[in-house]
């Protein structure tokens, strides 16, 4: 089996942004892929926009998602479209979804959202419908098959019996390690529809799920968790290529489960640590995972940034595009079957800022 | 019999110079399960002070959280202070780390080091880093 490494400049920077035009960005392409289906897409996700007062915003989590924004309009070849990966608010308020639109209205391409919990719970994605369309879709593009779930759903009782209002259930939502919060699912509902959108899909098709949580079980202490993790994945079983791409997580993680790839995407806000490094609770993290760097605070953007993805042959190379680090590329291996780090994958490539404690 | 005797008046003397041991309570190294509790209970009150003030977006000026970014305390590493702070260029204690978290993702001002919130974040921070060994200047 021969790889062909061909170097591109993927990113033509033009102004501020010309530092980022020197660095070459490799690109893998199987020699066997029929190139004609090929294509790149991006994905940016959990931006977090958070209202102070009035027309006033965290300056931060605004500054992430303007960069994201601006560089993958600089992408070169342009990709095909935008995914976003959800929890564009931090609270869900009409005030922050419509400065996220805003600041995401500035994109050269369609996009297409998924939902997360913190744009959900103040009122149940009513809002978000409004500017966004339906909360759980699919599509086609080039051959390959694209769900995007609404995978932050939890218990009816949680939802619809538990909080006096709409902020409190979010706010109860938000915090992550809240032991009043409740995990995260799919849901019958939705569950049954995934099953009729694929019901007439060839199996052999390429199939890649846009998901705000794991769809896997990491760990529940953070959510990082869906509770119907296994009926969503029997579902996906019966295809030969499938990748789910989710968000929620702030921070790299990578899987194979089955004949399922999972990745995970950086948030554009802010990094969380991995539970490993909470010395309460057990731990867990997929074992094939090469921790990102650990953040750098002195460094605003450091431990963020958005990420494009190669469709190559059916599978995905997740280019995590790290303002303050190098580059990361997480693969799929023909050889192993699974997601691999192209730099970091070996024990020996290790570096000490890859250990978390 | 006189060795007997002198034997008996030592323990009477012995029993006038404890006396006050028993009249006054809370000597050094005299306590009981019931101060236990309580000091235990004083520092769980502090803790949950703490994680309140952690997690409330009231420390600054922009709503924004100590636990925004830190669940559970997790990657604060009470355990390696005081230490080298590449960023600061020099050695610093937990608090002044705390109050640069403060005046930047929080957009706030510097809380002084023997403010009760500074006490409740750390008393806090550590709690959920309990039974990690000491490790000061580890990065």
């Amino acid at each position: 089996m021969t790889k062909s490494l061909t170097r591109r400049n993927f990113i033509k920077g033009a102004g501020a942004l010309t530092a980022i035009a020197t660095v070459p960005i490799s690109m893998v392409e199987l020699v066997f892929a029929d190139s004609s289906l090929n294509f790149t897409f991006a994905h940016i996700s959990d931006s977090h926009i958070q209202q102070i007062k009035g027309t006033k915003f965290v300056r931060n989590w605004d500054r992430g998602l303007i960069r994201a924004v601006a560089e993958t309009n600089l992408l070169n070849p342009k990709p095909d479209f935008v995914i976003y990966g959800g929890d564009l608010a931090q609270l869900g308020g009409k005030a922050e979804l419509d400065r996220g639109a805003e600041i995401m209205s500035a994109l050269n391409y369609k996009i297409y959202y998924s939902m997360g919990e913190h744009d959900y719970y103040e009122d149940l994605g009513e809002y978000w419908s409004k500017l966004f369309g339906k909360h759980y879709y699919s599509f086609d593009h080039k051959g390959v098959h694209f769900v995007v779930l609404n995978s932050i759903l939890t218990y009816d009782e949680w939802t619809y019996d538990r909080w006096p209002t709409g902020k409190r259930r979010m706010l109860e939502m938000a915090m992550i390690d809240n032991p009043n919060g409740s995990p995260f699912m799919v849901g019958k509902k939705q569950r049954d529809w995934l099953r009729q959108d694929l019901a007439n899909i060839n199996k052999s098709t390429p199939l890649v799920v846009i998901s705000h949580s794991p769809l896997q079980k990491i760990w529940r202490g953070w959510n990082f968790w869906t509770e119907d993790a296994e009926e969503v994945q029997a579902l996906l079983k019966p295809f030969k290529k499938t990748t789910v791409i989710y968000g929620h997580v702030h921070q790299i993680q990578y899987n194979q489960i089955g004949n399922i790839s999972f990745h995970a995407v950086m948030a554009t806000a802010w990094p969380w640590p991995y539970p490993a490094t909470y010395s309460q609770a057990e731990q867990y993290l997929p074992k094939i995972t090469v921790p990102m760097n650990r953040a750098d605070a002195f460094h605003e953007r450091d431990g963020t940034g958005w990420q494009f993805v190669n469709m190559t042959n059916g599978n995905i190379d997740l280019h995590y595009t790290l303002y303050d680090n190098d580059r990361r590329i997480v693969a799929f291996n023909t050889i192993t079957g699974q997601p691999e780090d192209m730099g970091y994958q070996a024990e020996n490539k290790r570096i000490p800022p890859q250990s978390h404690y | 019999m006189k060795r007997i005797k002198r034997q008996r008046l030592g323990a009477i003397m012995l029993v006038i110079v404890m006396l006050p041991c028993w009249v006054i309570p809370a000597m050094a190294d005299e306590f009981t399960q019931e101060d236990l509790t309580r000091w235990g209970s004083e520092y769980m009150t502090v803790v949950k002070q703490g994680r309140k003030v952690f997690t409330d977006g009231k420390l600054g000026t922009n709503g924004v959280s100590c636990g925004q970014c830190h669940p559970n305390a997790s990657n604060t590493h009470p355990e390696t202070y005081p230490k080298f702070q590449k960023q600061l260029g020099e050695v610093v204690a937990i608090w002044e780390m705390i109050n640069w978290c403060i005046r930047n993702p929080l957009e706030g001002k510097d809380l002084a080091a023997d403010d009760p919130r500074m006490t409740a974040l750390q008393t806090y921070i550590s709690h959920e880093r309990r039974g990690v060994k000491l490790e000061p200047g580890k990065h």
